[in-house]
């Protein structure tokens, strides 16, 4: 991976003479605040997602007709009335699938479209085709379903009973947790229940499929998963792979909801391409995608546990269960990765986890930032506050004293040795910078005076493992090459979604050679170009693709080091690329990047290169619940505080400060947008976004009406952010560190901190009977069951 | 009635734009992404409710001057810009050289207050508006102004930061103020080598104006550009009914108040449309569609405000900001209300009048009305009354209106002389959210006992409702605690609410009777001193 070629970006040590230099001085590499790639598009109108490329001409369009009922036979589909609209063209059910009616994450036990049985209220059952989007949406409410419905199973605690599980109980055990908590002198009981959360991507669900020649099809749709959308398109159709190609160039956004998901919408705008032979659009409405589409599975948890005098966690008995939707999805890997996660920081002695995976009769809870890691965390924070209000200590001196340290232990409950944990290093400074003590104090006392407004604080650590647990995802492709103006293009398997990666990999190849980050062009993510990619999730769409950017560089370097050697008249060691011309250390000679490739290609040295990269080292045993499934971790800590209004149960953050580690980051300004945007979606997440099911299973909160994302007066003015300066210990890219998911879980604080709130009816001496989200409902119903219990 | 047109005629990002043949149902975003390919403009939920579609409408404000406002293209049919002057986020850097960044397009590049980009053009034109309108807005204000706009990504700590850098941009003004009419020419013939050869001067003055702060809205540049557009807007403006039909269906545009209302006499079946704020979601979401609608956004009669001696008299189609902040001027106090009700944008295009005439339960505008002692002035064809505005609402979706007669005003008395009044609205989000519970409490206290009271709430019965048994167990009673505790056990037979997914019964019972708790610390003298409200 190491290349002879050393580079430098320091202008002044370089002899070339400045004025014929096209670039001037350093900015726009590795290390520095570069815009988006496209902010310049994204506020002009000008970047194209999906729903504006521009139709071919005879696009037509396609709207879903879905179950109205949660559980049935399908025993018959009546399109008649469908058929006779103005404007439909079509209308397709499962009998028209010429291929497989199955896919899925990995188990492939989803239909495209219901065959004999509906599972969930919003289940497609069939694609209606028709001239304009206005009337295949008007057409697809008149077909008829004859179901003979069931009672369908909807909760957590419906599934238990009917033991509808996707498999038996997740059970860990470390040590002797009941014998523990049998002896213990101080010992808590809690629960909780914490909900799904929607993805609302601002761009909904969308697929483009466009027929072509010889039975291929070509499908763009906004997804994080390309591959997966080739497959699914090859699959319902019976084709092979080689006759498909996907693409994408940017989302409106994913977080998750993008991975399996628009899988079933490629399908059917493909299944519909095919049978009528002209480009056919499905581009979801609102409502329809909220119906239609899997969310963050809701958790619910109980346990006992046992602690010392000072707080420290001597046994902990969890039963963790999770709704899982009518089908596998991710909901295993979901379920794994909360399971790793019960650590958050914190050392284990005595466990016993036992984890639920239910089957209900609704969406499929699927991928969603976190990936399960966010309720797993919340169980043991839950745990450790109870433990903190229990003993009496603040439960920040709790947290400290249960951090994995020499004194508590290094490894995690998963056989992991712990390295490079800086967490606590990083706790302490954030309690010294956001003043916590002074605050707490001044809380203390304002709470003692005033009727109507409670306060609260709270700082809740994170420490969020990098990397799939299926090891075999941890890898990443890119494909780098230089034309004969001396401009780049990049190719690589990560898909764009607003995180940042575009720019980040472009700073990659300009640390690499020496150019203007802006000016390499970043083209869409195509399964033609690179075949077989990984999705873009679990944060890891940097680590992996920059890894394999910089591989592309350095075997394009050292591609051209002899050659260039000979030109330069130098050593290999001592070419140099910066400022847009490459040199050598002490000569004269220099190249532009035009003069460059024109003269490489006269060399017959090819300018294209193909980089690859696997995270070394790590692996993963499902069954024995144990291996190394993280390169490395990432951390972070929270402070917020919050006046919560008694009479309402209405909240407001008043304060936040947040200390995050990146380690040595490649663009300080897009993982700050990561940091804060995390921290808001987690704030929404276990405050305001409730999604609410009636006792037939229909989702009742299918808009931003009554779904509500945080708006923009929920973000506290005092918001400092500050990045923890310090190289990952691991060699990941430019030692940095992934950055999407981990800050979503800072906005723990905000839910803990209005606990706190809450907690000081009992002298803080009792965890609140609060669930997530604390909408104002919850919070004024935990409110009174603290001072009933006072 | 007039000739019918067959065109609806406004300006399109400063140049003079025709629209035939499409259906009236067609709303504005429908038309910019369908028909004009202009794609900058996003669908996010078509319900008004995301802010992705935000676009600009600037209408003649006098005679030379221009009003700018943000409004959701995807819930606003397009033939209610008929006369206007629409603006998309194209419009903001399509005249500088090279694609030039809008003050406002600039700051939110170098916040970084973009990552997927699909909110931006939203914001940015959210952001235009307040640019336009409000010379160095508060934080508060700012987010105010995007409330409707929502971001999943970003976190709005940036889009904040942008907004504060753009309108405060001093460069961006002084370099502004000084340009001259030398520079308005170059942007001229800059233009003349724009790809669309129409309406060059008129697009230079577009540009000018576009990029022109409210600071600098009386600069001699800004006021030439400004009185250029008023002028071409000037010359589509109708004197009589804009009566558009196609594809089987009719949207008739009066002028004048003895029009419409023998219209919608005549015309029974026909809907009446105001703001569309709620029409327009019968059409995206429920499909709905009805072969005429009758719009009185054009009425100038009907959106007039009259203040004499403290008395509104708001006509039924000015828009709820318009409403609002007349109402302020005189009951400041309901302001908690007016800024959590909706956002710019809905409240831009949304009625009061159609508020009151939609009569939602959960509708925000009547509880504080109903305290107030509002009337609402009811039409029949020429035939005129005036009934109180809780009398209009007999149950739920049930009024005491009678076919054919609509809305035409709300009277809201002058302030009596003691009165102590407050407005609470509460729901899971702060911004932007349709209540749990909305009341309004309005009581005079003479030497500690109570001699007057008004309470109405929303959200806890199937109509905006006045709380006869509170109001009762109040009045004449000593104004304490132990009178509030009684009273808010009164309440109890006042309502029965509703338990659906955005509250429980129990809870928005619970909110309401806390609401009065809220109102009587309020009322105590150490309230000055007492922290009370979170918002
Ligand atoms: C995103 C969003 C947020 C909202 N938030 C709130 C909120 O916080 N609080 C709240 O109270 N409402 C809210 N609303 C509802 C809506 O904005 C209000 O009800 C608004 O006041 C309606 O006015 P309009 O002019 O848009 O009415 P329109 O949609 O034009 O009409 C509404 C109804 O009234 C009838 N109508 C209109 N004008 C008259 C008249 N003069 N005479 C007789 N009938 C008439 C129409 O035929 C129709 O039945 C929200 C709506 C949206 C889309
Ligand atoms: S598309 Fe969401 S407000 Fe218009
Ligand atoms: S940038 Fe993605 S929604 Fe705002």
């Amino acid at each position: 991976m190491n290349s002879p070629i050393k580079n430098t970006r320091k202008m002044q040590e370089s002899p070339i003479p400045t004025p014929t230099l096209p670039l001037k001085g350093r900015g726009f590499a590795v290390g520095d605040a570069v815009a988006h790639d496209s902010a310049h598009l994204h506020v002009s109108g000008r970047a194209t997602y999906a729903d504006d490329v521009r139709e071919p001409r005879g696009t037509l369009h396609a709207a879903i007709a879905y179950s109205p009922i949660a559980r049935g036979v399908l025993r018959a589909v009546d399109l008649v009335d469908v058929l006779a609209m103005k404007d439909v063209v079509g209308a397709f059910t499962a009998k028209d699938i010429p291929g497989k009616n199955c896919y899925g994450a990995i188990t492939h036990d989803e239909p495209f479209l219901a065959e004999d049985r509906v599972e969930f209220v919003g289940q497609p059952i069939a694609i209606i085709v028709a001239k304009t989007r206005d009337a295949a949406r008007r057409a697809a409410r008149k077909a008829k379903f004859d179901i003979a419905d069931e009672t369908p199973i909807l909760t957590i605690n419906d599934a238990i009973a009917a033991n509808s599980l996707l498999k038996p109980p997740t059970i860990i055990e470390r040590g002797v947790p009941k014998e523990a908590i049998a002896r213990a002198t101080h010992s808590v009981r809690g629960e909780c229940e914490i909900g799904a959360q929607e993805h609302f991507y601002l761009e909904g669900q969308i697929a483009l499929a466009i027929p072509h020649e010889d039975g291929q099809m070509q499908v763009i749709v906004s997804t994080q998963h390309p591959t997966e959308m080739q497959q699914v398109t090859a699959t319902i159709l019976g084709i092979g792979w080689n006759d498909v190609v996907s693409e994408v160039r940017r989302l409106g956004g994913g977080f998750g909801g993008k991975e399996v998901q628009p899988a079933q919408f490629a399908a059917l705008a493909a299944l519909a391409a095919h049978h009528t032979q002209c480009p056919v659009k499905l581009r979801l409405d609102r409502d329809d995608d909220f119906l239609i589409t899997g969310k963050r599975h809701d958790f619910a948890f109980h346990y006992d546990a046992a602690s010392d005098a000072n707080g420290r966690l001597t046994a902990f008995d969890l039963t963790l269960s999770s709704r899982c939707g009518f089908s596998t999805d991710y909901s295993h890997q979901v379920n794994d990765r909360a399971l790793c996660h019960i650590d958050n920081g914190y050392h284990h002695t005595n466990l016993k986890v036992t984890n639920y995976r239910c089957r209900t009769n609704t969406q499929s809870a699927t991928a969603f930032r976190g990936f399960g890691a966010p309720q797993g965390m919340f169980a043991i924070e839950h745990c450790i506050e109870s433990i903190a209000r229990n003993v009496g200590r603040d439960p920040l001196d709790v947290r400290k004293a249960n951090f994995y340290g020499e004194k508590t232990g290094l490894t995690t409950h998963y056989g992991q040795a712990v390295e490079g944990f800086w967490l606590p290093q990083m706790v302490e400074r954030l309690e010294q910078t956001s003043d916590y003590r002074a605050r707490r104090a001044a809380i203390t006392t304002h709470n003692a005076r005033n009727p109507i407004i409670r306060k609260g604080i709270s700082l809740t650590p994170v420490m969020f493992g990098v990397s799939f647990n299926a090891s075999f995802l941890n890898r990443g492709s890119a494909l780098l090459s230089l034309y004969l103006d001396g401009t780049f293009v990049l190719n690589h398997a990560g898909t764009e979604m607003g995180q940042g990666l575009f720019i980040k990999m472009q700073q990659i190849v300009a640390e690499a050679f020496g150019v203007d980050a802006r000016k390499v062009r970043s083209t869409t993510t195509n399964t033609s170009k690179l075949p077989n990619t990984p999705p873009t999730a679990a944060s890891s769409g940097a680590d992996l693709n920059g890894m394999a950017v910089l591989d592309a560089c350095n075997i394009l370097k050292a591609r051209l080091a002899p050659w260039l050697s000979k030109v330069l008249q130098c050593e290999a060691n001592d070419i140099e690329f910066c400022d847009g011309v490459v040199t050598s250390k002490h000569g004269v000679i220099f190249l532009t990047m035009q003069e460059l490739a024109t003269r490489a290609t006269f060399a017959k040295i090819p300018l294209t290169a193909q980089g690859f990269y696997y995270t070394p080292g790590i692996q993963w045993n499902g069954e024995t619940f144990s291996g190394k499934p993280a390169y490395y971790f990432a951390y972070g800590a929270a402070v917020s505080e919050v006046a919560v209004d008694t009479l309402t149960g209405e909240h407001k953050v008043t304060r936040v400060d947040i200390l995050h580690d990146v380690g040595k980051s490649l663009n300080p300004a897009i993982d700050r947008g990561q940091i804060e945007g995390g921290f808001v979606q987690g704030m929404g997440y276990l405050t305001s976004e409730e999604l609410v099911w009636d006792g037939k299973g229909r989702l009742r909160t299918h808009a931003p009406s009554t779904y509500k994302i945080p708006t923009a007066a929920d973000v506290p003015e005092v918001f400092n952010v500050e990045l923890w300066d310090q190289d990952n210990h691991v060699e990941s890219i430019h030692r940095s560190k992934a950055v999407g998911e981990p800050p979503l879980m800072l906005a723990f604080s905000v839910w803990f901190a209005i606990a706190d709130a809450i907690s000081s009816y009992t002298d803080s001496r009792a965890m609140p009977k609060l669930v997530a989200p604390a909408t104002p409902e919850a919070i004024l119903r935990a409110m009174h069951a603290a001072r009933a219990a006072r | 009635m007039n000739a019918v047109s067959t065109s609806i005629k406004f300006l399109l990002n400063g140049a003079p734009h025709e629209v035939a043949d499409l259906d009236p149902h067609t709303s504005v975003l429908s038309y910019l992404r369908e028909h004009l390919f202009l794609t900058g403009t996003k669908e996010g939920c078509a319900e008004g409710d995301c802010g992705a579609c935000t676009v600009a409408i600037a209408e003649l404000d006098g005679v030379d001057r221009l009003r700018v406002m943000p409004i959701n293209a995807c819930i606003r049919l397009l033939p209610t810009i008929d006369g206007k002057a629409l603006f998309t986020v194209e419009a903001l850097s399509m005249f500088g050289e090279s694609g030039e960044l809008h003050p406002v397009q600039q700051a939110m590049v170098d916040c970084h207050a973009s990552q997927c980009g699909f909110c931006t053009p939203g914001f940015v034109m959210s952001l235009f508006a307040l640019f336009k309108n409000d010379v160095a807005p508060s934080r508060e204000r700012i987010c105010e102004a995007i409330s409707g706009n929502l971001c999943r990504c970003t976190g709005y700590r940036p889009i904040i930061e942008a907004a504060q850098q753009a309108t405060h941009s001093r460069i961006a003004q002084s370099m502004r103020a000084n340009e001259s009419e030398n520079q308005i020419v170059d942007k001229n013939n800059l233009a003349a080598s724009h790809p669309f050869k129409l309406g060059l001067e008129i697009r230079s003055s577009s540009s000018t104006w576009l990029h022109c702060a409210a600071a600098d809205s009386n600069a001699p540049a800004a006021r030439d550009a400004e009185k250029h557009i008023a002028k071409s807007l000037a010359a589509l403006q109708r004197n009589s009914a804009l009566d558009y039909r196609a594809n089987d269906a009719r949207f008739i545009a009066p002028r004048t108040l003895d029009e419409f209302s023998t219209l919608v006499e005549t015309l029974p079946s026909a809907w009446i449309l105001s703001g569309g704020t709620d029409v327009g979601l019968w059409i995206n979401k429920a499909l709905q569609t009805n072969s005429t609608i009758l719009y009185t956004g054009e009425i100038a009669a009907l959106r007039k405000i009259d203040i004499h001696q403290g008395a509104l008299t708001i006509g039924a189609a000015a828009s709820l900001e318009d409403a609002f902040r007349a109402m302020n001027q005189h009951y400041p106090e309901l302001a908690h209300v007016w800024t959590r009700f909706a956002s710019w944008p809905i409240r831009a295009s949304g009625t009061l009048g159609g508020n009151v005439a939609n009569g939602s339960p959960i509708g925000d505008s009547m509880p504080a009305l109903i305290t107030l002692g509002a009337e609402v002035v009811l039409r029949k064809g020429a035939k005129q009354r005036t009934i109180p505005l809780e009398s209009l609402y007999i149950d739920y979706k049930k009024q005491s209106r009678e076919p054919g007669e609509w809305v035409e005003a709300i009277r809201v008395p002058a302030r009596a002389e003691g009165m102590q009044i407050a407005s609470y609205k509460n729901s899971k989000r702060n911004e932007q959210d349709i209540s749990a519970v909305c009341a309004a409490i309005a009581m005079t206290i003479e030497d500690g006992v109570v001699t007057k009271a008004r309470i109405a709430y929303g959200g806890v019965a199937g109509i905006p409702k006045r709380a006869a048994n509170t109001e009762a167990a109040v009045i004449g009673k000593p104004w304490n605690e132990t009178t509030v505790r009684a009273a808010m056990q009164a309440m109890t037979n006042d309502f029965t609410p509703m338990n659906d997914m955005r509250a429980s019964a129990e809870y928005r019972m619970q909110v309401a009777q806390n609401h009065l708790l809220r109102f009587w610390h309020e009322s105590q003298d150490e309230a000055a001193s007492l922290e009370a409200r979170v918002f």
